[in-house]
């Protein structure tokens, strides 16, 4: 894409391994001597500063590192990551006591922020900045700076041909060279005409500068990406919250069931503006025997307020279309069934009564259900089983979930009673229940046997530990809230990469000269030849190009250029007769 | 949601199934011109060296062994070669006149093909029946991808499934748009080959109704990211056939230089491993931007869909990982040193890069975009 060759010429690399390659294998052994025998002038901190520097910047180093970057991202594809999902982490290292302890000195459950990931990005971008600037100050000064003199053997140049304007078409080599210079700069070329008036005039021209250029703002670009993402990992937030129907989420703190401040966060940022969940609504598959009953649509409405006296919107909440609200996206990202229940304790008081959420276990909705009940007096009371939407029983007496839809909603649970643990201020698992402490009321295997219910059934407990009752359900969805200020900015430097991507790649730096001289039979003779800098194979075509409007200007007609006769360079003297008979060997071969 | 049409998926599964036969046949052909064309080129190499050898001898010099002559030759036909505008570091002069190859190679002492790879004025009947079929089957392919799509009432690439069958069309697609511009026939039995299996692997493994698409999926940015990501991938395919074969083109090269046995004699068919760099290098640049734009619109969905433009997800791992990889193929062109077979082998291994992303990782890592339709 871009050579670093200029630069790597200016800053001839101390190592070894440029004499040494180039040199024979018997002259290696006579150099390895003279090395050891010559006295190496100390560096010094500010050499040995000056050579790291130069090591870091080399063309080579940066791919190094960049392939280095590329293996070292994969272990985090390999290896649960912290991030993404803490207990699968967790649970990874207890599975396997005898590496997993390991990997996590090597943090390789957290590879995009561990020490030795870090240090490969930042040096690979103090490597880019290292090749950027230079390169960007010797660019600004190409920009500024006339096209490179005309070379004395243009035949020498990849692309290369010759015109002859007859004598009596009266185009002196100056006014040859005028018009040259003009098709040239209307081409887009930046042209600068040499001794005019004298013998042999020429121009030099050169375009393509965008092509540098795009390639400076793509790089530079993916700095501004990286500061980007730094910032909204700084300044950034993100939480989650679950709503059951009939729920509303204020932006607060205590409003979160999950909350990531950036390192940077402040609470008073949060706008408190309110969303209430009115109705959330599935659409399940009922057309394909291969994805029956998968979900197709879900549907969430929704009332916003952008503070708390602003007035009530309706909006729709859907997967891929998030709604925006003070500065920050809701994106849902989850759903299921909240069951509705009342539970009594042992005195007769309602101790607990809502939507209870059933989390998500297996197909159809088969979700588990813990219910603690704190305010349950004399003893504290709670519940553990599952939700069934469509509930079947096998033979063997499993129960599953037939449908996702509520055809036959079920709730099969057992009771305990006891000290719940939660007035010690250790913080639980709302969806986890520890029976070690707890005595158990109902339970397959006990006498009581287990709670089953349906939709308006009440269980009584033995014993008189009170009773609970299945009202009804509801649903509830899982939102993700984020907030993220660099987000903005790192699309508009990937946009601006990739324009600096494909102008690097498809603009083309060419450098044109042409020279003109008059034959001492009154003919004007006319040379040209390109250069490309960097890859480019639409020089021919180029070399056509330019070859045909000089032609068209001159009416020369179609005229096959190998059929020029060999004396036709404007250098009819005896030391060029060697390169014209060069030049037309190569025009020859070019066509 | 347009509805399901069992009827238009069963149409589907018929084409594909024909395609994949047409395909067969297809790839015959191909094998079938390989061989046959490299005897045939074999024989004129062997009467012009017998005609030069003599010629030589005639010329009262040291009786030169037609081998030798040959090899010598050999050297030289990379530097007469079109298409050497090579990346820097390379002793070949910068030129980027496309037609100059022709008199070196077709005389009998280039060991290689035209670098610029246009046609030539041979007839090569089975390479002509061999891409008549491709088209035929890539017509019928055309036909499964669009009943599919008509069955399922959305754009079909959905699953894995669909990603293998409309991938494979694409991959055959853009082989037969560049064959119009230039001979490539040389990567036929690779390109169709690939189709086959591909297909087959969709028929066996992944075999999946006509159905409607999880929630998730349901965004324009499902016809955007994916088709540009398949439409690289096509052209990833195309290179990494060009690398493998630069690879051993350059190795015969040498050994042929050298003054060695040619054992892979189907490689006359094949350009030389400079051409061959050049044009995958073009092709690579292309598939680059085009990879660029898969990372870019999948971090704008993923943003619209899950909240974040970026969470190291292990499919975006891996898609960033592919772009490093040929980001780094990119400089290597412009590296001292690194040019050529190290270049080829990259561009090899950001290949080996996307089949692993597309097959190991939908599959078997978990990861958000872990509902391919399994």
């Amino acid at each position: 894409m871009s050579e670093r060759v200029n630069v790597e010429k200016k800053t001839p690399a101390p190592g070894p391994e440029t004499g040494a390659a180039t040199t024979p294998a018997n002259g290696k052994k006579a150099v390895a001597a003279a090395k050891t025998e010559a006295v190496l002038p100390a560096l010094g901190p500010l050499g040995m500063l000056r050579w790291a520097w130069t090591q870091l910047t080399s063309m080579r180093t940066a791919l190094f590192l960049l392939l280095l970057l590329a293996v070292a991202a994969v272990p985090g594809s390999l290896f649960p990551q912290r991030p993404a999902n803490p207990s699968v982490v967790t649970q990874y290292i207890k599975d396997h006591p005898d590496y997993g302890k390991i990997l996590d000195s090597l943090q390789l459950y957290d590879v995009y922020s561990s020490a030795w990931f870090s240090a490969i990005y930042i040096l690979l971008f103090i490597s880019l900045i290292g090749c950027v600037v230079p390169r960007a100050i010797a660019h600004y000064k190409a920009m500024r700076s006339q096209p490179p003199r005309t070379p004395a053997r243009l035949s020498r140049l990849p692309e290369y041909g010759t015109l002859v304007i007859p004598a009596d078409a009266g185009v002196p080599a100056s006014n040859a060279i005028s018009d040259a210079a003009t098709l040239l700069k209307k081409r887009g070329y930046r042209v600068d005409v040499r001794d005019r008036d004298g013998a042999r005039p020429s121009v030099g021209a050169e375009r393509g500068f965008l092509k540098e250029v795009g390639n400076l703002v793509f790089h530079t670009s993916l700095i501004g990406v990286l500061v980007s993402v730094a910032i909204g990992g700084l300044f950034g937030y993100s939480g989650q919250r679950i709503l059951v129907e009939g729920d509303t989420f204020v932006n607060t703190l205590v409003g979160y069931d999950q909350f990531t401040p950036g390192t940077n966060f402040q609470s008073s940022r949060l706008q408190p503006y309110s969303v209430q969940l009115d109705k959330f609504q599935v659409t399940f598959d009922r057309e394909s025997r291969g994805k029956f009953g998968q979900p197709i649509d879900f549907t969430a409405d929704v009332t916003t307020k952008e503070s708390p006296d602003a007035p009530a919107k309706k909006e729709v909440l859907k997967v891929n279309e998030p709604v925006s609200l003070g500065g920050t996206s809701m994106y849902l990202t989850g759903n299921g069934y909240a069951p509705v229940v009342t539970i009594r304790d042992g005195a007769g008081n309602i101790s607990l009564q809502g939507p209870v959420v059933a989390k998500l276990q297996g197909d159809n909705y088969y979700s588990s259900v813990v219910i603690k009940v704190p305010d349950a007096k004399p003893e504290q009371l709670a519940f553990a089983g599952f939700f069934l939407p469509t509930a079947f029983i096998t033979e063997e007496g499993v129960s599953f979930s037939g449908d996702p839809e509520l055809m036959n909603p079920q709730l099969t649970l057992n009771s305990y009673y006891g000290d719940l643990g939660l007035d010690h201020g250790v913080p639980q698992n709302v969806f986890e229940l520890d029976v070690k402490e707890l005595s158990p009321l109902n339970a397959r295997d006990l006498d009581a046997k287990g709670i089953v219910l349906a939709p308006g059934m009440t269980h009584t407990l033995p014993d008189g530990k009170g009773s609970i009752s299945f009202d009804g359900v509801k649903r509830y969805i899982g939102v993700d809230i984020h907030h993220n200020p660099g987000q903005l900015y790192a699309l508009i430097f990937a946009l601006l990469a990739v324009a600096g991507l494909v102008t690097s790649l498809y603009v083309n730096r060419r450098r044109v000269w042409v020279r003109t001289g008059t034959h001492s039979d009154g003919r004007t003779m006319v040379e040209y030849g390109l250069l490309a800098r960097g890859e480019d194979h639409r020089l021919a075509g180029e070399a056509a190009a330019i070859r045909k409007l000089l032609a068209g200007q001159w009416q020369l007609g179609g005229e096959d250029p190998s059929a020029a006769p060999d004396g036709a360079s404007p250098e009819p003297t005896e030391a060029d007769s060697i390169q014209s008979t060069a030049g037309s060997s190569e025009s020859k071969k070019d066509q | 949601m347009l509805p399901i049409n069992e009827t238009m998926g069963a149409y589907s599964e018929l084409f594909m199934l024909l395609a994949a036969g047409t395909y067969t046949v297809a790839f015959i052909a191909f094998a079938w011109d390989l061989a046959k064309s490299s005897k045939m080129l074999r024989a004129v190499d062997l009467k012009a060296a017998a005609a030069s050898g003599a010629a030589e001898a005639e010329a009262s010099r040291l009786p030169v062994a037609a081998g030798a002559r040959t090899g010598a030759a050999a050297g030289t036909a990379d530097r007469a070669d079109a298409d050497v505008s090579g990346p820097a570091g390379r002793a070949e002069r910068p030129s980027s006149s496309v037609t100059a190859a022709a008199p070196a190679s077709t005389t009998g002492v280039g060991q290689t093909a035209d670098g610029g790879m246009r046609y030539g004025a041979e007839r090569r009947a089975p390479a002509r029946v061999a891409v008549a079929l491709t088209v035929l089957g890539a017509a019928i392919h055309a036909a499964g991808v669009l009943t599919r799509a008509l069955g399922a009432g959305r754009v079909p690439w959905g699953n894995m499934y669909e990603f293998l069958t409309t991938g494979a069309f694409v991959a055959v697609a853009v082989f037969l748009l560049v064959l119009i511009r230039r001979d490539l026939r040389f990567l036929g039995t690779f390109v169709v080959g690939l189709a086959i299996i591909m297909q087959v692997a969709a028929a066996v493994a992944y075999w999946t109704p006509v159905g409607h698409l999880v929630p998730a999926l349901q965004s324009y940015w499902l016809i955007i990211h994916v088709s540009i990501a398949v439409l690289s991938s096509a052209l990833f395919t195309l290179t990494f056939a060009m690398s493998v074969l630069q690879l051993l083109q350059s190795h015969r090269q040498k050994t042929v230089a050298a003054g060695g046995g040619d054992k892979l004699g189907f490689m006359r068919l094949v350009p030389s491993a400079l051409s061959l760099e050049n044009l995958s290098y073009r092709i690579n640049a292309i598939a680059f931007v085009g990879w660029t734009f898969t990372l870019m619109f999948g971090a704008i969905w993923a943003e619209k869909a899950w909240g974040r433009f970026w969470g190291w997800d292990t499919k975006e791992v891996w898609t960033f990982v592919i772009w490093v990889v040929y980001a780094g193929y990119l400089h290597a062109r412009a590296t001292r040193g690194w040019t050529g077979t190290r270049a080829a082998w990259l561009s090899i291994v950001g290949y080996l890069c996307v089949v692993f992303n597309f097959t190991i990782v939908n599959q078997f890592f978990n990861g958000l975009h872990s509902y391919s339709g399994l």
